[in-house]
């Protein structure tokens, strides 16, 4: 595998954060901060961040590395991946201004830039319809409206937030007439963004939005006025490379948790993993995690030296989110009884990787994708 | 004062190793590689060292093929400051590995030889206690507590008995337990440093060391499958037990 001292580093730092440490977190609903503090600070989240600003410039396949590394040891990197491209919107985009006033201390872990605003309540996965307005006064632009599953927005400095600044009625194209907004979070909260936790299946802090008369300073906005759907769009290919090797990350964990607990539960007299029924369905397992990391470094490599990878970026994230759920519930399986006890941390995994096929895009869209986009097929909406 | 530290490629301590089914080895064929735990407690501890003010150079030596470089980096990343690699394709025994470890030392005039005090793969524990022979210095193996004090440093070993605390003179040669310290993780800004950190490449042949051991290993054999325990009632049962079966 490639990065092997990246992957060795990141399993001794793992290795501090055990089960343990994950299940009393959600027992309490709350936010793995140590956690997240120590990967920051030991700089694996500005793994993509140019050295010039103060990360190591390395390029996906390694930010790849890392997060795949944080799943497979048990952790979850959930909690701190957005850190790892969020910041990929105002590298490209931003200013120089604002590149060199937030880059060096979101690389160093002072600044946390977690949280990336676009889903909302009444637009869902169809976010040219995003209802929330931005509408300039001065200085300022004055923010209005609510977004929905926005995660990490408690625990994070800074929030990128797509906003309407040309109502969808007057542009030509629906994906024009939006912006990406920098929101300082420190300022904002009791200044008309309110921020509401939602309890979801697992402990992934995520949040609702209400935003009332928000003022965000012009200077505050990334790129170009109404020209924002595409900065976002930009960053989404990494986004879904990234998740892919969370995902294969979990699917890794499982497999290797089955495998071994397979060969050491003995029940009639011999190990479990001796009968076929329960060998052949962790070898599938694997087979197919397997072909999902070829498409996963295949997307990563496109990427990484500029070519188009849309389709291969959503494939990526399609099968690999499949191979974790499969192997998730292999291990469960497998695992018997056991499966459903917090303390093998199976259960837990099987929750969190559950939602890799909704979020950040979910399956159904993917397969549009590919079906209008790569076969030309006709798009049904 | 500079201190060299030994690190060993070996099978990563969470492998569940594999016998060859000619007995002739361990299978190692993609199979996870990390530094010796034990070494990466020497190492912990002499930049511990280093980092107190009482040494200024740390090197980290390895004798292997030129995948071990990829050991020594981890090293580099941890905080060392120099690597050498004693390049051999011949697994050597520890009698060998003690006499390039000399030939080194004698290049680098350290004042302290920290190894680990075995490693995980051959278990052998020797190379330590050789190394101070061949060196004519006094040694200390299986520290698991180490104060340096000017010309000589205070070790605690870790001893059948218990603990036992001996005074030895500088430069020695001392092995370390797994209670020293806690070895740190490393970090990515490291691990690019690393990259640009000196690692000279010597040949064993250079040094005038001879990779034919003396030792003849006849096969390898995984242990035999551990038979079902039985649940006794009292310490007589217990001890009536291991008779019957010829163990007391
Ligand atoms: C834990 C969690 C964290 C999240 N974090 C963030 C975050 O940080 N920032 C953020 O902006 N968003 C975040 N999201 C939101 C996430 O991106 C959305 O939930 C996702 O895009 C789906 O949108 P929706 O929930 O509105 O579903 P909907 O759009 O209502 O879709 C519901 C279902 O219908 C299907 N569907 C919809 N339209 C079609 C179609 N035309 N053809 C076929 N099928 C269709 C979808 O595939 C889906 O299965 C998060 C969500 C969760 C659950
Ligand atoms: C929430 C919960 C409530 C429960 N409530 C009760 C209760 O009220 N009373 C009670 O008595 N028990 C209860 N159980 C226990 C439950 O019945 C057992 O977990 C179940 O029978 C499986 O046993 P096990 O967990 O020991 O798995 P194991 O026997 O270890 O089996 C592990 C896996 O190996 C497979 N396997 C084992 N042998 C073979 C073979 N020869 N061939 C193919 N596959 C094999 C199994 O199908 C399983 O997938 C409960 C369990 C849970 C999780």
């Amino acid at each position: 595998m490639d990065y092997p001292e990246i992957r060795e580093a990141i399993a001794k730092l793992c290795k501090q954060f055990p089960g343990k440490y994950w299940q009393q977190l959600d027992r309490e609903h709350a936010y793995p901060t140590e956690f997240v503090r120590t990967v920051a600070e030991a700089g694996y989240l500005s793994v993509m961040i140019p050295e010039e600003y103060g990360g190591s410039g390395l390029g996906l396949p390694a930010a790849c590395a890392v997060l795949e590394e944080i799943q497979r040891s048990g952790c979850n990197g959930g909690a701190c991946h957005a850190q790892v491209y969020t910041m990929g919107t105002l590298l490209r985009h931003g200013s120089k201004k604002q590149k060199e006033h937030y880059l060096p201390r979101v690389a160093s872990g002072e600044l946390r830039l977690q949280a990336f605003a676009v889903t909302e309540p009444a637009s869902g996965t169809d976010t040219t319809r995003i209802r929330t307005r931005a509408v300039r006064d001065g200085n300022d632009y004055v923010v209005n409206g609510q977004k929905v599953f926005i995660s990490r927005a408690e625990h994070s400095d800074l929030m990128i937030l797509l906003v309407r600044t040309t109502p969808r009625d007057q542009v030509k194209k629906t994906t024009e007439g939006m912006s990406v907004l920098i929101v300082d979070l420190r300022e904002a909260v009791g200044n008309g963004l309110t921020i509401k936790p939602i309890d979801t299946m697992m402990n992934h802090s995520s949040t609702e939005l209400f935003i009332d008369n928000l003022r965000v300073p012009v200077e505050n906005l990334i790129g170009e006025a109404d020209k924002g759907f595409r900065y976002i769009l930009d960053g989404m290919n990494a986004e879904r490379i990234l998740i892919a090797s969370e995902c294969i990350g979990d699917a890794r964990f499982f497999i290797e948790k089955a495998s071994s607990y397979a060969t050491e539960r003995v029940v009639f007299a011999r190990p479990i993993g001796q009968n076929q029924g329960v060998q052949f369905p962790i070898a599938k397992a694997y087979a197919q995690t397997e072909a999902a990391a070829l498409m996963v470094n295949h997307a990563a490599q496109l990427f990484e030296v500029g070519k188009p990878c849309g389709a291969e970026a959503n494939m990526a994230k399609m099968l690999a989110a499949e191979a974790a759920w499969f192997a998730g519930d292999t291990c469960v399986q497998t695992f018997g009884g056991y499966g459903f006890a917090k303390e093998y941390d199976i259960e837990r995994k099987f929750r969190e990787t559950r939602l890799y096929q909704v979020a950040p895009i979910s399956t159904n869209l993917i397969l549009s994708h590919i079906a209008t986009h790569v076969l030309n097929m006709p798009k049904s909406f | 004062m500079k201190i060299l530290v030994g690190i060993k490629r070996v099978v990563d301590y969470n492998v569940r190793i594999r016998v060859l089914s000619d007995g002739s080895g361990v299978d190692t064929d993609g199979v996870k590689m990390s530094v010796n735990p034990f070494d990466e407690i020497a190492l912990e501890e002499a930049l511990r060292i280093r980092d107190a003010g009482n040494a200024e150079e740390v090197i980290v030596v390895s004798a292997g093929g030129d995948e071990c470089q990829q050991q020594l980096r981890t090293g580099l990343a941890m905080g060392a400051d120099r690597a050498i690699q004693i390049q051999t394709s011949a697994d050597l025994q520890p009698l060998s590995t003690a006499r390039a470890f000399l030939k080194i030392i004698e290049r680098e005039d350290p004042g302290l030889v920290l190894l680990g005090k075995q490693a995980i793969d051959d278990d052998n524990s020797q190379t330590a206690q050789m190394l101070a022979a061949l060196w004519d210095r006094p040694q200390a193996t299986f520290a698991s507590k180490l104060e340096l004090d000017g010309q000589s440093a205070t070790v605690t070993r870790e001893v059948d008995a218990g603990l036992e605390t001996i005074e030895v003179d500088l430069p020695a040669v001392i092995s370390v337990d797994l209670r020293l310290n806690e070895p740190r993780f490393v970090k990515l800004p490291d691990i690019m440093k690393a990259k640009r950190k000196p690692l000279d490449v010597i040949p064993l042949e250079e040094l005038g060391v001879a990779a034919e051991g003396n030792l003849e290993v006849g096969h390898y054999a995984p242990p035999p499958q551990r038979e079902k325990g039985i649940m006794v009632e009292d310490a007589a049962q217990l001890v009536e037990e291991l008779k019957n079966r010829g163990l007391i």
